[in-house]
């Protein structure tokens, strides 16, 4: 067996214990013995809920994230109350200032960040220690001090009007004492606000009762003995027995500066997390500087000590931090509000749209870059909040009617009920009956991301239009801190990156097969789930040099039909714009009763299903059929329907069917990310539904063609985006084509077109499909055609079996 | 071997091809056979406990097998599920010298 290599950990508070879980979760007991040092004599408690400690609505003892009963359980040594004093990087050690010394192979440092104490006279007596009644606030040990101290003083002055100064006075008026805080700024929460939404939140806090000083650089601390009042640098000066600083924080970073890492305003780290000095330190936290920020929230905190334990335990030595877009929700004084990316516009070009009812409390300002969210403040009424973090998150397109950006109009509110109003016994997945309480229970239990509530409780598992409502729910379940799973960006789960640098790494190396994609990108472990993906992927990038590998194929795909819910299959031969004539059906008709087929359906796709065929008799009912695949069983090209159109319908105005016949021929076959339906009309009454297929096209007058891409008529209803009008049926196939590759191209696998089209937004596709503003538009064709030119039909392979016993649904025994 | 067990030739190893499963029927009982791409060898019940699909159709990555019905997940190897409570039935299976597929029943 290898040896354990030591890492040690300096930190003992949320991100320090943080990334050990996380490190825990990889396996990585196995990998490391793991030493820490805990500044603090305790366990590891959570930080942000320290004023619900002062305020009284939660014990100290609640708000312990991990006892110590935790660390011994995972063999860990503590080195309880040990401030570690200097890491000597050349012999690889850690000094305690008790003379404590740790070898190390590994070493986090995950410091933390102390309160700034900004420069103002008379903050201690002659001995050094500070004033009675003069408090800073941070640790757990704080507040105790603070809230004895405050019990039956008069007035109290808090130093610092941000989220934590405001949380400080909150926490003292709770404690019977009057309370102003004194703020340096122009308007309060500088961090999160604007000047307006701050002037309104002032109004908001004055009339809970609380003072709101603005503009007061505070200069001296006034008594002798202990603290009796403050000097502002007007001159001013107001009478306190009990002062509170909360005036942000530093990063603690000498430790870093004295050992040589660079410092910044924190200790500088690269992608990995690893100080850029020194590969074998890692930093994590309020004490570390990615791209020149610093970050003091915890969930930025949470994805740096993922991407640490990935790259620490060899499991991904290619994660990286690309830092955190920060949203927050927060409650301050019972007042909501809701902060995300930037609070001013950066140049002209950025698009602000705002309301303001002071009268209420009520300030909603967005800005918007490239129809994009970039920044966002709501103030007093935040409904849409949980739909704006999630647009500004993943950079999707806003709608062109900014109003509903800040209000439900018209329509009744989509949700009609909030999240917290939803009873508990609503069902949520009405595929799989899952109920909210049951979503609730999950993540008690300790699944804190929606993939995993969803993976447990298979909410979200079967139609998928539910997924939104699940995600949004566990995220109020976990109090707006659920854990955003990486895996959502990735292609498929058991590879770990996105579709674009999994193409790259494809084309790159070479790799045609799945099992070559698995043996070089995931050190050869195969994920079932992840197969059909990976093999739909394949096909597109290598057309007829894809090497085919039957076991990666769903069972649909290895017997070209469709699985029903008793083993057997359904039959659809292709009849292309839903044309047939009497032979076929004579011929359709002769197969059924030659087979006993157990029910013949028209479709709603203007096809033949020949339903409950048993699997043996696959192949010769292709024969007998003598008609090529109509893929109804693929994440491929299905098919496209037409209504009559000029030949007979006195309104038709296009060939509607002769097209829909073209595109068949054209694009039979075509693999993609999820299934694509098309429809053909021929005039705008669109008897064919056109405008709620992936694509679809509608003759309207003088000859031309509207295209119409991203609709949808299932498990989702959406209208359509308008790509274009061409004027001819040519162009039609065209454009589609072209579309098609580039929905092939980019869309996350089983991504509908509806989905792929909001996700993108269609200017950017219009911009790259029709105007070609990327240059790519004759590659995307030729790509396109070199798939078309590879079809083949898949029902020819009825007498040339591609595998052993492939039809064979029960291999009998000979003894 | 005990005396209690009963040992089945059921075919060839080339009867299933690599990745992926075969259903056999063994007398009365059915049984699905799964030769994995790094020449394992697993035998396990041929009906899904959730609604009876043919998890011999399914797809394999590992020691994980999927239903081709609604993609209920199972270890291989232990039987065990992955999602949902209830396990497979596994049996004793081995190939043989002469490369042929051998199936270990109670009598």
């Amino acid at each position: 067996m290898q040896k354990k290599q030591n890492l040690v950990v300096i930190g003992n508070g949320m991100a320090g214990a943080r990334a050990v879980e996380e490190i825990l979760g990889r396996g990585g007991a196995a990998q490391f013995d793991i030493t820490m040092f805990g500044e603090e004599p305790y366990g590891n408690y959570n930080r942000i809920l320290l004023s619900n400690v002062l305020n009284g609505s939660q014990q100290s003892s609640e708000i312990f994230l991990n006892p110590l009963a935790w660390y011994r359980e995972n063999g860990i040594t503590l080195h309880l109350g040990v401030l570690a004093d200097s890491i000597l990087r050349k012999s690889k050690c850690v000094l305690g200032c008790d003379g404590t010394i740790e070898a190390y192979d590994k070493l986090i440092v995950a410091t933390g960040s102390r309160p700034y104490i900004p420069p103002i006279e008379g903050l201690t007596l002659e001995d050094g220690q500070y004033k009675p009644g003069l408090f800073v606030f941070r640790t757990l040990d704080d507040c105790r001090e603070i809230s004895e101290y405050a019990h039956g003083r008069g007035r109290v002055a808090v130093i610092g009007g941000g989220l934590l100064g405001l949380e400080a006075a909150r926490g003292l008026q709770n404690c019977g004492v009057e309370v102003d805080v004194i703020h340096r700024g122009p308007f309060l929460m500088g961090q999160q606000l604007d000047a307006p939404a701050g002037t309104i939140l002032k109004t908001s806090i004055e009339k809970l009762g609380i003072g709101v000083h603005l503009n007061k650089n505070t200069t001296r601390i006034l008594g002798d003995n202990r603290v009796s009042g403050l000097v502002f640098a007007d001159g001013g000066r107001l009478d306190y027995e009990m002062v509170v600083i909360a005036t942000g924080i530093t990063p603690n970073a000498e430790i870093g500066a004295r050992c040589g890492l660079t410092v910044e305003r924190a200790m500088v780290v690269d992608d990995q997390m690893r100080s850029i000095d020194d590969p074998d330190i890692y930093v994590v936290g309020e004490c570390a500087q990615h791209h020149g920020r610093v970050y003091g929230l915890v969930s930025p905190l949470w994805e740096q000590a993922k991407v640490l334990a990935e790259h620490i335990t060899g499991r991904n030595t290619n994660a990286a931090y690309q830092g955190s877009k920060v949203a927050t929700k927060l409650k301050v004084m019972g007042i909501e509000m809701a902060s995300l990316g930037v609070t001013e516009p950066e140049d002209e070009h950025d698009e602000i749209v705002q309301f303001t009812e002071p009268k209420k409390g009520t300030y909603k300002k967005l800005i918007i870059r490239d129809g994009r969210l970039v920044g966002g403040i709501l103030l007093g009424e935040i409904s849409k909040a949980a739909y704006l973090i999630q647009a500004f998150d993943r950079g999707t397109p806003l709608p062109e009617e900014r109003l509903t950006l800040l209000f439900d109009i018209g329509a009744p509110a989509k949700q009609a009920v909030t999240l917290e109003e939803l009873p508990a016994d609503a069902q949520v997945c009405n595929c799989n009956g899952v109920s909210k309480g049951a979503i609730v229970g999950c993540v008690k239990n300790g699944k804190r991301s929606a993939k995993a509530v969803m993976e447990t409780t298979r909410a979200g598992t079967g139609c998928g239009s539910c997924r939104s409502l699940v995600a949004d729910l566990v995220e109020w379940a976990c109090g707006g801190e659920a854990e955003q799973d990486p895996s959502i960006h990735y292609y498929v789960p058991g590879i770990p990156m996105t579709k674009p640098d999994l193409i790259r790494a494809c084309r790159e190396q070479n790799l045609k097969s799945v099992s070559a994609v698995f043996q070089a990108l995931a050190a050869g472990q195969e994920d079932a789930a992840s197969k059909p993906g990976l093999a739909s992927l394949l096909t597109t990038i290598w057309a007829s040099e894809y090497e085919d590998q039957r076991d990666a194929r769903f069972i649909n795909d290895r017997v070209h039909a469709n699985i029903q819910k008793d083993g057997t299959f359904s039959v659809i031969p292709q009849i292309p714009g839903g044309v047939t004539n009497a032979l076929q059906l004579r011929r359709i008709a002769d197969v059924a009763e030659k087979y006993n087929v157990p029910m013949v359906k028209l479709t709603g796709g203007q096809r033949i299903d020949l339903l409950g065929v048993k699997k043996e008799h696959l192949p010769d009912v292709w024969r007998d059929l003598d008609m090529p695949s109509g893929y109804a069983y693929a994440k491929r090209y299905r098919t496209c329907k037409s209504c009559v159109g000029t030949d007979y319908c006195r309104f038709g105005i296009g060939d509607s069917t002769s097209l829909a016949i073209r595109i068949e021929e054209r694009f039979q076959g075509i693999d993609s990310p999820a299934k694509l339906k098309l429809a053909i009309a021929g005039c705008p009454r669109n008897c064919s539904e056109a405008m709620v297929k992936d694509l679809g096209a509608v003759a309207v007058e003088g000859g031309k063609w509207e295209i119409y891409v991203g609709g949808a008529a299932g498990a989702h209803v959406r209208k359509g985006d308008l790509l274009c009008v061409v004027d001819n049926a040519g162009d039609v196939i065209q454009y589609m084509g072209r579309f098609i590759q580039y929905y092939r191209e980019n869309a996350k696998y089983l991504e509908r077109t509806y989905g792929f089209v909001e996700r993108i937004g269609i200017a950017k596709i219009r911009a790259v499909v029709v105007d070609d503003s990327e240059g790519i538009a004759s590659r995307l064709d030729e790509e396109l055609r070199k798939s078309v030119a590879a079809y083949r039909d898949p029902w020819k392979e009825a007498h040339m079996p591609a595998t052993p016993n492939q039809f064979a649904s029960l291999l009998p025994v000979i003894q | 071997m005990t005396d209690s067990a009963l040992e089945v030739v059921l075919g060839p190893l080339a009867s299933i091809p690599p990745g992926e499963g075969r259903a056999f029927a063994v007398g009365e009982k059915r049984v699905a056979i799964f030769r994995t791409r790094s020449e394992h060898i697993f035998a396990v019940q041929a009906e899904c406990p959730h609604k009876g699909g043919p998890l011999a159709d399914g797809l394999i990555g590992g020691t994980t097998l999927i239903c081709p019905l609604h993609a209920w997940k199972f270890d291989l190897s232990s039987g065990e599920a992955l999602m949902g409570s209830c396990g497979l039935s596994t049996f004793p299976v081995r190939v043989d010298d002469a490369s042929r597929i051998v199936l270990t029943l109670d009598r």
